[in-house]
This record gives structure tokens, C-alpha cells and sequence, in this order.
């Protein structure tokens, strides 16, 4: 903490040393811990199911190909619009990684030969619910009824002591015109500002209840995702 | 004091006092060990007590021998060692040790007192296997005038002979005491979960999760009892709170779920029946630790308090 009897350049310094510390440890550090308890949990034969792009992911995936010898083959699943599972596809099969891609609609038919499912989030909000990429509660819904583990990764950075319960409250909106698809030279959906009846809602985030995740894989170790007012406690607890 | 030694001592401990949780023998040799080390530096003495643990762990495979002994080595390291004096600093750590035993010790009677009021007059409770928390608990029972009867399952290893023994044990125990006791198959679980009020086990050792390893045949009992929507209540001292967080029974580790013996000798594992399973924390009602009544998501916080 900063006294205002400090000077200006000095305080600066500080500030700057502070954030970079900061910067490296929760940000940087915690990438590195968190693939590495990971990839404790990928087993030999696995096969893993991971949706959209996440950096985590993506590297605890990496880590675990080259720094072990466990064999195991990845289940890529992408949604419209954004179709951000083929970057992860794409990192994945350079890193020599054995990949499937399939979109969301599709997973019914991939999960009973899954192992387990391992996702990112942008947020983990204070009662344990993780607010991810539209898509990710489905994905967990489904995962649950055919009893296969659903892991995140989250830095403790992501933690916020806001509560949701449903996925409407404080979402964003992106452009609608996103979801209009040119099939054989024809946008289906192309004059649907001027029909009154007819809106178009692309959501971007939705929130998935703490019940249908098993493990969250934070920088401070493997927790249940009920332990996330726990961690905000020892945080606050630390800067003070 | 070399690892022939520390595994007598142990083994000692076992035999003279057949009611003492295999755990805090484990801690009370540590204990001793820590006493007789030669060594000059802090981080020569853990890492020796390290390896102490491990040579106990290979004696005895349970969970609570690894996790209590764990918990030890960073119940003493917790102080601020500032001295620099050696000789002083290991004072210390041993006091701190006998601190830790003495709480250790107190645990069953504190779980007794907290986990009896839940048992009612005329109730009829289901246990599996031999626990001597959940003996400890019953007697508290008794001492407050209650009447209840208990069903208690074979708990059938393989070897037909241990059988007799281990339901001898839990048995004879509760007819001592002048309990009612029914011996049922592992099988008849589901069968007399009708008649159950509750059903109250002991533990190998808590998960992160909140959930329990405990003898094979648990995770059935817990499932039955949640379909009959009976109350699952599980009794553990918090030594046996281990930093493990297994999502399904493969992924608990291979050196808990067999004998220490069968570990040594045993070519192919796959071949050999497990000792332990994993039950899920969904299915548990209560846990009574010496640390409180918890829920199964509150063992997690507790986890991070201990061991952070």
C-alpha cells in the first residue's frame, strides 16, 4: 500500500514494481501451476473434451503431450457463431495432438466414450457458478447426465464476488448479424430487421451452476467449486 | 534412530494399544524418531521425517498414516522458527509435536460428544465394517441412556477366513455393550435399508471434495441410502483430511487402494481386489470431525485452513 507522504517518482516505481509483480505471479506463474496440477488428472487412453478456446486449455494440453508420455486424443467441440474451436484445433494438431472436432449438437453422441471434460472459464463468480463461453453450461448439463467429470481451469484473478443465478442478468450482447448464414447464395435470416416478429439474440456468455462442476484447477491448488468465497476470503485477507 | 527401528516402534505401538488409530501410532513414532535425530539442519530434519513417513506409509497403506503424518510435519514447521540456535528450533518443533499428539488423542471423544444427539431412542442404525469412531460414538450413545439397535455388514474382503475375524470384531465390540447387533450380508444392504433410520460409518480419509475412502463396499451403502433418502452420516478425526481430489474410483491412487503387502509382492494389480472405494460427496449427509459438523462442501474450506 502506497502512503501519500510518499514522492511521485518513488510511488511510481513502486506502483509499476507492484503491478509487475502482480503481472508475473497470478497471471504469468499461474498459468504454468495450474497446467501443471492439470495435467496430474490426464490419464493414459483419455479421452478429453474441450470446448471453444481457452489459453489455459490449450497449454495444459500442450504441456501434457510433450512433457509426459501418456497417450491420449482430444474431442474439440465448436458452436456458431464464433467458431473459436478450429484455433484451438489448429494449435492442437500442430502440437501433434490426435483431435475430433464436432459441433456442440453433436455431443450426445461423443460423450459416452469420454473420460472427462475440461473447460475454461472468464469467471468464477462468488456461490461457485462459472460464467464461460455461451455453450459451456450445455455442455456441463450434458456431461452430468452421462456422469462424466467436468473440470475447469480458472486463475484465482477471475474470481469476483458478484453472485448470479441465471445467464440473463448482466450478459453482453454481440452482433446480431452474426448469426445470418449464406447457404447457396441465399442469408436465410438476411431481412430480419424488417420483420417485426423476428429478433435475433447472440448472446456471449452464460453462466453454469456449481453443481454440475466437479473439480475447479486453480493456482492455489484442486477445489470444489463451493470453495470459491473461501479463496476470496484468503485473498482479501492477503492484501490486507 | 534407523528405519528398522521406526517400523518396530510402530508395529509396537499397534500391538500394545489395539484401540489406537493407526494414524497417531504412525504420529507418536514420528514423534520418537524426531526425538532420537542426529541431524544439524532444519531442512535435513524434514526431509528425514519425510522419509519416515514414506517407510510408514509402506508398512501400513491406509490414508490416514499418509495424511496424518503430513499433517504433523506441517503442524510443527508452522511456527516461526527465528532461532538460530538448532538446538532450540527442534525443542520447539517437538513440543509443538507433543501439542499435536495431545490434540490428536482428544479427537474421538470430541466427535462422540458432538455425533450422539443425533442418535435417537429406538433408532436403528446401519454401519459397515470395523470403526472404532463410530464404536466410540455408540458408547457415547449408551452412556446417555439411549436405546437403539444396530445392523452391521459382514464386510467381506476375499480371504474367507478375515471375514470371521472382522465380523467377530465389530460384533462381539457392541454385544460388549449390551447393543443389540444383527449381522447382515454386503449384499442385504438394500434389502434392509427400509428398516434403517440411519446409517453412520467411519472413514480412511476425506477428500478434498468432501467426499470419503473408506473399506470397499462404502460407495453401495451410500447409494442405497440416498435412494431411500435415509441420512448417510460419516464420523472422521481431522487427521485423516487428505489433499487428494479423486473424480471417480480409478482415480484414486493405486499405493491407498491395496494392502501395503500386496503392493510389494503383487506382478499384475489389475488382478488383485481394491481394499477401498471412493464415495462422492453428493451422497453424504454429515461429516462429525473433532473440528465440527460439517457438510461435505464445507470440508474443502477446512482443508484450506489446515493445510494453507
Amino acid at each position: 500500500m502506497l502512503f501519500v507522504t510518499v514522492p511521485s517518482p518513488q510511488a511510481k516505481e513502486k506502483l509499476q514494481a507492484t503491478i509487475d509483480n502482480y503481472l508475473r505471479e497470478k497471471i504469468v506463474l499461474a498459468a504454468e501451476a495450474i497446467s501443471k496440477s492439470a495435467f496430474e488428472k490426464i490419464n493414459d487412453n483419455d479421452v478429453i473434451l474441450v470446448y471453444g478456446c481457452s489459453s489455459l486449455v490449450n497449454r495444459t494440453l500442450c504441456d501434457a503431450h510433450t512433457q509426459t508420455d501418456r497417450t491420449f486424443r482430444v474431442i474439440v467441440v465448436d458452436s456458431r457463431p464464433r467458431l473459436e474451436g478450429r484455433e484451438t484445433l489448429r494449435r492442437l494438431v500442430r502440437h501433434g495432438i490426435h483431435c475430433t472436432y464436432v459441433m456442440i449438437n453433436a455431443i450426445s453422441y461423443v460423450l459416452p466414450e469420454v473420460s472427462k471434460v475440461l473447460l475454461g472459464a472468464h469467471a468464477l463468480l462468488a456461490n461457485g457458478s462459472v460464467m464461460s463461453r455461451v455453450g459451456t453450461s450445455q455442455i456441463a448439463l450434458v456431461s452430468k447426465a452421462y456422469n462424466v467429470p467436468v473440470l475447469v481451469c480458472c486463475e484465482t484473478y477471475k474470481f469476483c464476488e458478484r453472485v448470479q443465478t441465471d445467464s440473463f442478468v448482466s450478459n453482453e450482447l454481440d452482433d446480431p448479424d452474426d448469426l445470418i448464414v449464406q447457404r447457396k447464395g441465399q442469408a436465410q435470416l438476411g431481412g430480419w430487421a424488417e420483420n417485426n416478429s423476428l429478433r435475433l439474440l447472440n448472446l456471449v456468455y452464460d453462466v453454469t451452476p456449481p453443481d454440475l462442476v466437479d473439480l475447479v484447477i486453480t493456482d492455489l491448488g484442486m477445489i470444489p467449486c463451493t470453495s470459491v468465497p473461501v479463496v476470496l476470503r484468503v485473498k482479501n485477507v492477503d492484501q490486507q | 534412530m534407523s528405519t528398522d527401528d521406526l517400523i518396530e516402534t510402530f508395529r509396537a505401538q499397534l500391538r500394545d494399544d489395539p484401540d489406537v488409530a493407526s494414524a497417531v501410532a504412525a504420529i507418536r513414532a514420528l514423534l520418537g524418531f524426531l526425538r532420537q535425530d542426529r541431524g544439524e539442519t532444519i531442512q535435513g530434519l524434514r526431509s528425514s521425517l519425510r522419509d519416515a513417513i514414506d517407510t510408514l506409509s509402506r508398512v501400513d497403506s491406509s490414508v490416514a498414516v499418509n495424511s496424518g503424518g503430513e499433517l504433523f510435519l506441517r503442524f510443527i514447521s508452522l511456527t516461526s522458527l527465528e532461532y538460530s540456535d538448532y538446538s532450540k528450533c527442534k525443542e520447539i518443533m517437538i513440543e509443538r509435536g507433543e501439542i499435536f499428539l495431545r490434540k490428536v488423542s482428544l479427537s474421538r471423544n470430541k466427535i462422540a460428544k458432538l455425533c450422539h444427539p443425533f442418535i435417537r431412542d429406538g433408532a436403528r442404525i446401519l454401519t459397515h465394517a470395523y470403526s472404532r469412531v463410530v464404536l466410540r460414538v455408540l458408547e457415547a450413545a449408551v452412556e446417555s441412556k439411549k436405546r437403539f439397535s444396530v445392523y452391521v455388514t459382514e464386510s467381506q474382503p476375499d480371504q474367507a477366513g478375515q471375514v470371521f475375524i472382522n465380523l467377530q470384531k465389530m460384533a462381539k465390540a457392541l454385544r460388549k455393550l449390551n447393543i443389540p447387533v444383527t449381522v447382515i450380508l454386503d449384499a442385504a444392504v438394500g434389502y434392509i435399508m427400509e428398516k434403517v433410520d440411519l446409517v453412520l460409518v467411519g472413514a480412511e480419509g476425506v477428500v478434498e471434495s468432501g467426499g470419503i475412502i473408506n473399506k470397499i463396499g462404502t460407495n453401495q451403502i451410500a447409494v442405497c441410502a440416498k435412494a431411500q433418502n435415509k441420512p448417510f452420516y460419516v464420523v472422521a478425526e481431522s487427521f485423516k483430511f487428505v489433499r487428494l481430489f479423486p473424480l471417480n474410483q480409478q482415480d484414486v491412487p493405486d499405493k491407498f487402494k491395496y494392502k501395503a503387502d500386496t503392493l510389494k509382492t503383487s506382478q499384475n494389480l489389475t488382478e488383485e481386489h481394491p481394499w477401498i472405494d471412493y464415495t462422492s460427496p453428493s451422497l453424504i449427509t454429515l461429516l462429525f470431525t473433532d473440528l465440527g459438523v460439517l457438510t461435505p462442501s464445507a470440508v474443502s474450506d477446512e482443508l484450506i485452513k489446515l493445510y494453507l
